[in-house]
């Protein structure tokens, strides 16, 4: 894959990757992200629901996780992850996590990492790792990495094992690779690892820069143990350690004040799990993004969205969470709230998705209530197409020199 | 609301449909204006099965139809596009689960059902009755209604026919059901009696409810439960009255299919041959295949939808259980003769993975089951349109069943009666 940066602006790379695929007739436009999907299915989602979405990034991800148990399936079906799961056109990223499933901590060796699939914990070695990519068959995937430093006061000894052992994973599984039929042409992205340590980023970053690597995942970013500050001094300290020629994609980041601080650190690609952790809770992303409105467009889609919540005890149902959810975030509206009962307006004034030309705020309430399936398809549908169209308009503010309005217009949005 | 276009060879249910309907005639005999017309495009010469058109306010239904059921105005996961593009012309709401939630009034401020749940076709309501009495405790039935208690807010409910078509009117169906007083099959004695007379009393007080019969079509439902005496004078009461359309109820409620077939047949015998017989609950499809050979148009059930979400998907041979093991490595798709778009991308070993990690693949399995049972009742009607439905009633038997060992009793008697013989 070739990287083709167009321009930088306040550090932020705006450009394009393309010769993807198998065909090599694929671009990904950056900044960007990728498609999330669980299992290999975009959540909630079938092929014909999946297109209704426009602006659909054209390469997806994969999680490991998700796919380790069917190892011998996939072995046994011999063509491949892509098109086992109905998307043999997409180009795909393969990642070890799935970040919107934590994994806990404790359980990487030396030799080993692991992941949890529906039959509880799987160990691999490199080896088994590497075959199992064989039998995936990704266009790019993450190497194996010690990624367990997000937890606070995480001990420089820990830290600095974790890039030792990453850099060790990525040269055995770049050994690996060269011996391998199977893998030609796949691109490995090294992962830079380092905790909240400056030194260890830099030699993370540096380190992992010397391999024949097709670009970086920016790992450990995740959670809250480090301050927005932080972090962001630590990605720009990585980024500038790495080649401009080559893609880095940071892992866990999703909400879009933090995209757009890491854009500016040097980032160029996210993942999408995000829209999906907000479909979870029943919510439809509605921050704004569209910065290149008129004033009288831009009050009207102010006023239609219902931005600072009010806390959900408001909810009047009782649908019961099933399983830890994340909370709120200032993006998004709870459709659970009884404000929207009788609200016959789209989701999102001005949004073009399936849903919102179609339904209304009242009847995804209405399934929300009723712990209906739709609700999880429709919500699915808009955040994913919200989601996309945010980065979008990235790319075109970063274009058109306006990167200040659209994050005015985001940044309203947060605390 | 715009009235279906019928040609001049139409019949309609009691007396020419008038070309003057969209104007707004006075619906007073409610019969006359009715907005529905079947026509009869073939019929079986050997057994009871038509084929025909069935005209209604949104669109025109081809039968034999089967009605998908999409309770909480919502068909399960799948969109009203791929409902749509499936074929579907027609499909169910449930009066009661709509009644609670999110109830009539806001449903009218939506634009009605359709407008609620963005769905251009026909739908039809049921009237509430069967759900009160297989899902809440039954309070008391009385003359007035059926009292029962809300199991979302612990209220008392009395639900009357008036209450059950006003409803139904805030809806806007293009096909109610009236409020019929239910009783199991199981049930006899005089109960079953009691509640056939007044399930005709309350037929009469829905008609006189109706609020929209210009372009509402409120159904009978005959009752009588197994007693062929008891069904034999509802279906005489009934039909005197000036609906467009009947439904035989009361059946498909776990009596033995020996007594059922029986009391299907004898109803299509005692209804009227230019109105459309929508038989309730059924959707099986030897159960399909049998009572469109006895006479009956239109048929719903959750079945096909449900199971789907429990990971069976319906084949012409039976049903693949999806979730077991042995589908894990298998990478055909459900059928491959199935044209649906899970058929045409999707391996069972894939939906068989998926089904541990998320909810698409009950939808694409729903997808498919919706997809065979609109491919079942085109074959049918084909046949019936060819000529030729007891030779495909005998191919479609032969595919379901590996013996005519296996082929069950019920069936092979009641397409007997009806002269269709499987060797």
């Amino acid at each position: 894959m070739k990287l083709d940066l167009s321009k930088v602006v306040s550090g932020c790379r705006l450009g394009v990757l393309t010769n993807l695929g198998k065909n090599g007739d694929k671009t990904l436009e950056v900044p960007g992200c990728l498609l999330y999907t669980r299992c290999g299915s975009a959540p909630h989602l079938t092929h014909e629901t999946l297109e209704t979405i426009e602006k659909i990034p054209a390469v997806t991800q994969l999680t490991l996780s998700t796919l380790a148990e069917y190892h011998e399936v996939l072995e046994e079906y011999k063509e491949g992850a892509g098109k086992f799961i109905g998307m043999p056109d997409s180009v795909l990223y393969c990642s070890l996590q799935d970040p919107a499933a934590p994994c806990p901590p404790g359980f990487i060796t030396n030799k080993t990492v692991s992941v949890w699939g529906s039959g509880g914990r799987m160990e691999m070695t490199a080896s088994k790792f590497m075959a199992l990519q064989a039998v995936v068959r990704p266009d790019w995937f993450q190497s194996m990495a010690d990624g367990e430093t997000v937890q606070e006061d995480t001990s420089k000894k820990r830290v600095r094992k974790s890039v030792d052992r990453t850099l060790a994973f990525l040269d055995e599984c770049l050994q690996m690779q060269q011996k391998s039929q199977d893998l030609q042409g796949v691109e490995v992205l090294g992962v830079v690892e380092g905790g909240d340590i400056l030194e260890e980023r830099t030699r993370s970053a540096k380190e992992t820069a010397k391999r024949p690597v097709g670009g970086f995942v920016l790992d450990g970013f995740q959670g809250d143990a480090m301050t927005r500050e932080l972090r962001l001094k630590l990605i720009s300290s990585v980024t500038a350690e790495l080649p401009d020629d080559k893609p880095r994609l940071i892992q866990g980041i999703g909400r879009p004040d933090e995209v757009l601080d890491c854009v500016e650190a040097g980032v160029d690609l996210f993942e999408s799990f995000f829209p999906y952790q907000v479909t979870e809770r029943g919510c439809a992303l509605s921050f704004r993004f569209r910065y290149q409105l008129d004033p009288e467009t831009q009050v009207l889609e102010r006023n239609g969205a219902q931005v600072n919540e009010e806390p959900r005890a408001e909810k009047d149902c009782d649908v019961s969470d099933k399983e830890e959810k994340e909370p709120m975030t200032p993006f998004e509206m709870d459709l659970k709230s009884k404000r929207y009962r009788e609200d016959f307006g789209p989701l999102v004034q001005g949004c073009s998705c399936y849903c919102c030309r179609n339904h209304t705020r009242a009847y995804v309430h209405h399934l929300l209530l009723t712990n209906e399936l739709l609700s999880g398809v429709l919500l699915m549908i808009h955040n994913f197409q919200h989601y996309f169209g945010f980065f979008h308009s990235l790319r075109q503010a970063l274009q058109e020199g306006h990167l200040e309005k659209l994050k005015a217009l985001v940044n309203e949005h947060s605390p | 609301m715009a009235a279906p276009g019928v040609s001049a060879a139409s019949v309609a249910g009691a007396g020419a449909l008038r070309s003057g309907m969209a104007a707004g005639i006075a619906a007073a005999a409610s019969a006359a204006a009715a907005p529905l017309a079947l026509r009869i495009v073939a019929e079986c010469p050997v057994s009871k099965a038509r084929a025909c058109e069935l005209t209604l306010p949104h669109c025109t239904v081809s039968t034999p139809v089967f009605m998908p059921v999409g309770t909480q105005g919502t068909l399960k996961g799948i969109t009203s596009s791929q409902l749509e593009a499936l074929g579907c012309q027609i499909c169910l709401g449930n009066t009661y689960h709509l009644g609670m939630r999110p109830g009539p009034e806001l449903i009218k401020k939506a634009s009605g059902l359709h407008g609620f749940m963005d769905w251009k076709r026909n739908l039809l309501t049921d009237s509430g009755g069967f759900q009160m009495v297989s899902l809440v405790e039954l309070s008391e039935v009385t003359e007035e209604g059926v009292r029962f208690r809300s199991p979302y807010d612990g209220k008392e409910i009395l639900l009357t026919p008036e209450e059950s078509i006003g409803i139904q009117n805030s809806l806007g169906s293009d096909i109610m059901m009236q409020l019929d007083d239910v009783v199991s099959s199981t049930v006899t004695g005089p109960r079953v009696e009691e509640a056939m007379h007044r399930s005709i009393r309350w037929l009469d007080r829905c008609i006189k409810a109706n609020g929209n019969p210009d372009r509402q079509n409120l159904f009978a439902i005959i009752q009588g439960g197994l007693d062929p005496e008891l069904r034999k004078t509802c279906l005489e009461e009934m039909t005197k009255r000036a609906v467009p359309g009947f439904a035989i109820g009361g059946l498909s409620g776990g009596e033995e299919k020996e007594h059922f077939w029986k009391m299907v047949t004898l109803s299509t015998d005692h209804l009227p041959r230019e109105k459309p017989r929508y038989l309730m609950g059924v959707g099986y499809a030897t159960d399909l295949v049998v009572c469109v050979a006895l006479g009956c148009d239109m048929f719903d059930c959750v079945f096909p939808t449900r199971t789907a979400r429990f990971g069976s998907a319906l084949v012409p041979w039976g049903s693949l259980q999806l979730k077991h093991k042995q589908f894990a490595k298998d990478f055909q798709p459900i059928d491959s003769d199935c044209e649906c778009a899970t058929c045409r991308r999707y391996s069972r070993a894939f939906l068989h993975a998926l089904f541990k990690s998320d909810t698409a693949a009950m939808h694409h399995i729903t997808v498919h089951n919706i997809a065979y049972q609109m491919s079942l009742m085109r074959s049918v009607r084909q046949s019936i349109v060819e000529q030729s439905f007891p030779a495909f009633v005998r191919r479609f038997m032969e595919r379901m069943y590996s013996s005519q060992e296996k082929y069950p009793s019920w069936a092979v008697e009641a397409l007997a009666s009806v002269g269709i013989t499987l060797e």
